[in-house]
């Protein structure tokens, strides 16, 4: 029997002549946690599609317990044994619970669902592993942690020993990411075999025993997580140091920019009102982050205050101008640009060129159109500009469809329209959500460059770090309400983490002593 | 040298030329194997008159271009609905409306042909325009509401030439009272000029319509590709929420796509039956010219320029399968022509196939994403179908 379960050796796999495996070697021990680093683009998803049978490599041997395997399809490597939670999950999502888990693979007699034996199996693994479920709802219907555990729960039905997590933390809150690392060090205690796809340093100093760091294509290094720090993987991966503290100076915060006074927005989902009666100001020069835990009226007071939704109470107004009934177009013009929390939703048209959505802000302005008609090239050389200004890295440059950019060069995108715009007030959401640690260090020194240039920049984080590091005032959202001010230079993250878990407010008095 | 060729070879025009050419030859194949299963003697005969009838004389080919014109404008405003993510699939009842409106103006009025014309744009229009503003303020499902509007258009028009004598070919000494006066008695001013080239072509059938149909191909395609409204409108298509999101006026753009497409489809209803050859006869049927501007649509992909291409196709194997009379029924001829159809608007499987094809062995992640979009909106096609 060799040491190692999985091995991949000497990989190598060409798209277009380049190479997004180059010469790569990973080795998976039985019972061990193993974190596969990089920036995005670095060969992670390729690699681990190798290895899944979604892609041939054109180099390269895969060996399962010492003895070389062939993997042609997902099939094939379910017969091995190996399983895969993907970053975008594979889900029905107007099948139950339980029926998403059996998919493919149905216990019958005589082609009839015999469910009740599967129910009892889903049942009994769920409780062993603590993945709670409800076996009967509707993908639709439930949390995206839940759909994690399903698909967890689907590898663990089929008996898989190998599983592989593609970046399984992105999409989830803090309390679910300490929960889903539990799981897995259970896992392996049980003798399965983990590979964890990630770029965030903090789980993996967490929860891997060792570390394989892929940059550009090539591996740099294997290493064991014990004996390293997080410095030093971050230098692995971009290949150079990485500062985890944003520098900046002091803020100094001018005139009013934006006036937020007693907004209310109902609620799509309850009869309740989503955000309450929310009053605040951001200045020139000044970054004001809006933090709390996912679902407490952000996301809301966002699509209020950049007009995506009516509010009900309430009156916003903008360097001095009411936009409370602004439409979109109005308040883009008076110099708000936002970053939206969903890129895809919102941010970007996916089929559309990388230069049509540049310019998807301002196409209608006359530099880039007479009479009607587009101006194609000033949009070409416009789209040039920004792409070597902001460094956004697209296969066949202004021509590329955005669907087939990475994630951080698509956000990349966004953050360079949006801020090239010029605008007075910058509202970014969880502009960060999903990039790597030189992604995030670039998103984060843009912030903060918006600021010393005397632009007004309201950043809705979800990242405790991000909070503490970026911004120069802390709200705190809970609830719907604005429950604490806090000042990131005297604060804890403790004391931050009982205000946004409601534990913890200030009365009106305090909100605007501080204030 | 090598590069280019293969850059053409892998460019997403070529691929979907070569898939629009692949799916009709596989509906040509599936049309012989039905040739040959309902009448095998004459299976090769009838084959070689649906390859060949179109181009064997003067007058077939007249007859081609006669009725592609029409087709081109029906199918002109399914691909433009389309392309904004709206299915118009009431392009019948518009196509009718304007029919009835160009013939009205003509016959009533005495007006003459691009006044008809103007009218029957209107007509159309506004038959197009209402399910769309149903859509943009209530969320009704377009399909749901053109369907309806098919219905109440062709009774609504039934209904009314019925009680307009004068619109009748009885009232201009004709027999039949079924069916609008031949505009020769009526009003010669009301037909579409043939500018000398019945006389070229050898054919009644002949006049300047289908160099109408081809100007406002054209001149769709510069909208849709050229200008900021049609930036705006297959953003819209596109993605809905981000052109919100961008300050663009969703629901006006829905609205308008709609009014242009009704108009587009109006415009059909007017050339074909300003003609001068045609009469609007008072059946209870919905008119096939506006459905069949749906395979003429997705055999061009929604391409504007494509879809006057595509039109010849079906209007050339439609005179073709007349003239495999007397040896197939007309029933069978239709099945036929449907199935060569059916498969010929199979373009977006095929362009997948065919990017396969020519890209280099494994394919990028970009391809797969394609294929699964392609893969999606083909089904949502069936479901909307």
């Amino acid at each position: 029997m060799s040491e190692y379960i999985i091995e991949m050796l000497n990989i190598t796999k060409e798209f277009y002549g380049k190479k997004a495996n180059d010469n790569i070697t990973l080795q998976l021990r039985q019972g061990e946690v193993h974190a596969l680093l990089g920036e995005n683009g670095a060969g992670k998803s390729t690699l681990m599609s190798v290895l899944f049978g979604l892609y041939q490599p054109e180099a390269g041997v895969i060996k399962k317990n010492g003895k070389e395997v062939h993997i042609k399809n997902p099939n094939d490597a379910n017969d091995l044994n190996i399983g895969m939670v993907h970053q975008h999950f594979k889900l029905v999502e107007i099948f139950t619970v339980l029926d998403n888990i059996i998919l493919g693979v149905e216990p019958n007699r005589m082609g009839f669902l015999q469910k009740k034996e599967a129910r009892k199996k889903v049942m009994e693994l769920s409780e062993r592993y603590g993945l709670r479920v409800d076996p009967d709802a509707l993908i639709e219907d439930i949390s995206v942690g839940m759909q994690q555990r399903v698909e967890i729960l689907k590898m663990l039905y089929r008996e898989n020993e190998i599983l592989i997590f593609d970046e399984p933390t992105a999409v989830l809150t803090p309390q679910e990411i300490d929960e889903l690392m539990e799981i897995m060090r259970s896992f392996t205690r049980e003798g399965k075999s983990i590979l964890f796809i990630t770029h965030k340093l903090k789980e993996i100093m967490a929860v891997a025993d060792r570390c394989t760091v892929l940059r550009k294509g090539k591996c740099v290094g294997t290493v064991n997580v014990k004996e390293t720090t997080k410095e030093e993987l971050s230098r692995m991966m971009v290949g150079r140091n990485v500062s985890f503290v944003v520098e900046k100076d002091e803020a100094k915060a001018g005139e009013v920019v934006l006036d937020v006074q007693g907004v209310t927005v109902p609620s799509r989902i309850h009869k309740n009102n989503a955000v309450k009666d929310v009053s605040f100001q951001v200045r020139r020069g000044e970054i004001v982050c809006l933090a709390g835990i996912e679902g407490n009226g952000q996301s809301e007071f966002v699509a209020a205050l950049t007009g995506l939704e009516r509010m009900s109470a309430g009156r916003i107004s903008l360097c001095g101008r009411d936009v409370s009934a602004a439409p979109i177009r109005k308040r883009s013009r008076l110099g708000m640009s936002h970053i939206p929390e969903d890129r895809h939703k919102h941010g970007l048209i996916l089929d559309y060129t990388l230069e049509e959505n540049l310019v998807l802000q301002r196409y209608w302005q006359p530099q880039f159109q007479s009479r009607g008609f587009i101006r194609k090239g000033e949009v070409r050389q416009y789209a040039n500009h920004l792409i070597d200004q902001y460094d956004i890295r697209a296969g066949q440059g202004p021509v590329t469809v955005v669907r087939s950019m990475s994630g951080g060069n698509q956000q990349k995108a966004i953050i360079a329209r949006e801020i090239d715009k010029g605008p007075e007030l910058l509202v970014a959401v969880q502009p960060t959500r999903g990039l790597d640690v030189g992604a995030i260090e670039y998103i984060h020194k843009q912030l903060v460059a918006q600021r010393d240039a005397g632009k007004a920049v309201l950043l809705v984080s979800l990242e405790m770090d991000e909070v503490m590091n970026v911004s120069d005032r802390i709200l705190v959202m809970y609830e719907g309400e604005i429950v604490g001010e806090l000042d990131p230079k005297t604060t804890t993250v403790e004391e931050l983490g009982l205000y946004m878990a409601g534990a913890k407010r200030q009365s009106g008095t305090e909100k605007e002593g501080i204030a | 040298m090598k590069t280019k060729l293969q850059h053409f070879l892998r460019s997403a025009g070529f691929a979907s030329c070569l898939a629009s050419i692949a799916s009709i030859l596989v509906g040509l194949l599936v049309g012989l194997i039905l040739l040959f299963a309902f009448n095998a003697p004459f299976a090769m005969h009838g084959f070689r008159q649906i390859l060949t009838a179109g181009l064997a004389s003067l007058d077939k080919l007249a007859k081609v271009l006669y009725q592609s014109a029409p087709l081109i404008m029906t199918g002109l405003s399914v691909g433009f609905a389309f392309k904004t993510g709206l299915f118009n699939i009431g392009a019948s009842g518009q196509y009718t409306v304007g029919a009835f409106c160009a013939l009205v103006t003509v016959i009533q009025f005495q007006l003459p042909w691009y006044l008809g014309l103007l009218a029957a744009m209107v007509g159309g229009a506004i038959w197009g325009a209402i399910p769309g503003l149903f859509k943009a303020r209530f969320n009704v499902n377009e399909v749901i509401t053109s369907i309806m509007f098919n219905w109440i258009g062709l009774f609504a028009v039934n209904l009314s030439l019925n009680n307009m004598p004068m619109m009748l070919a009885n009232y201009w000494g004709a027999i039949n009272k079924d069916r609008t006066a031949a505009l020769a008695q009526a009003n010669p001013g009301g037909m579409i000029p043939k500018a000398g080239l019945d006389e070229l072509m050898h054919s009644n059938y002949m006049n300047i319509s289908i160099f109408i149909a081809v100007a406002i191909a054209i001149l769709c395609w510069v909208i849709l590709s050229k200008t900021t409204f049609g930036y705006e409108l297959k953003a819209c298509g596109y993605n809905r929420n981000a052109s919100i999101y961008a300050g663009i006026n969703a629901r006006r753009n829905i609205v308008l796509s709609m009014v242009i497409a009704g108009a587009l489809s109006g415009i059909g209803g007017g050339i074909y039956y300003l003609s001068g050859t045609a009469q609007y006869t008072l059946v209870k049927t919905l008119l096939p010219m506006g459905f069949n501007g749906i395979p003429t649509a997705l055999l061009a992909s929604s391409h504007p320029l494509g879809t006057i291409f595509s039109a010849l196709f079906i209007s050339y194997i439609q005179v073709g399968g007349d003239a495999m009379q007397p040896e197939f029924v007309k029933e069978i001829i239709d099945i036929i022509i449907a199935a060569i159809i059916y498969l010929a608007a199979f373009a977006l499987l095929m362009r997948s196939l065919i990017g396969k094809l020519f890209r280099p062995k494994g394919g990028g992640m970009a391809d797969k994403q394609e294929q699964a979009t392609q893969a999606k909106s083909i089904e949502q096609e069936a479901q909307n179908a």
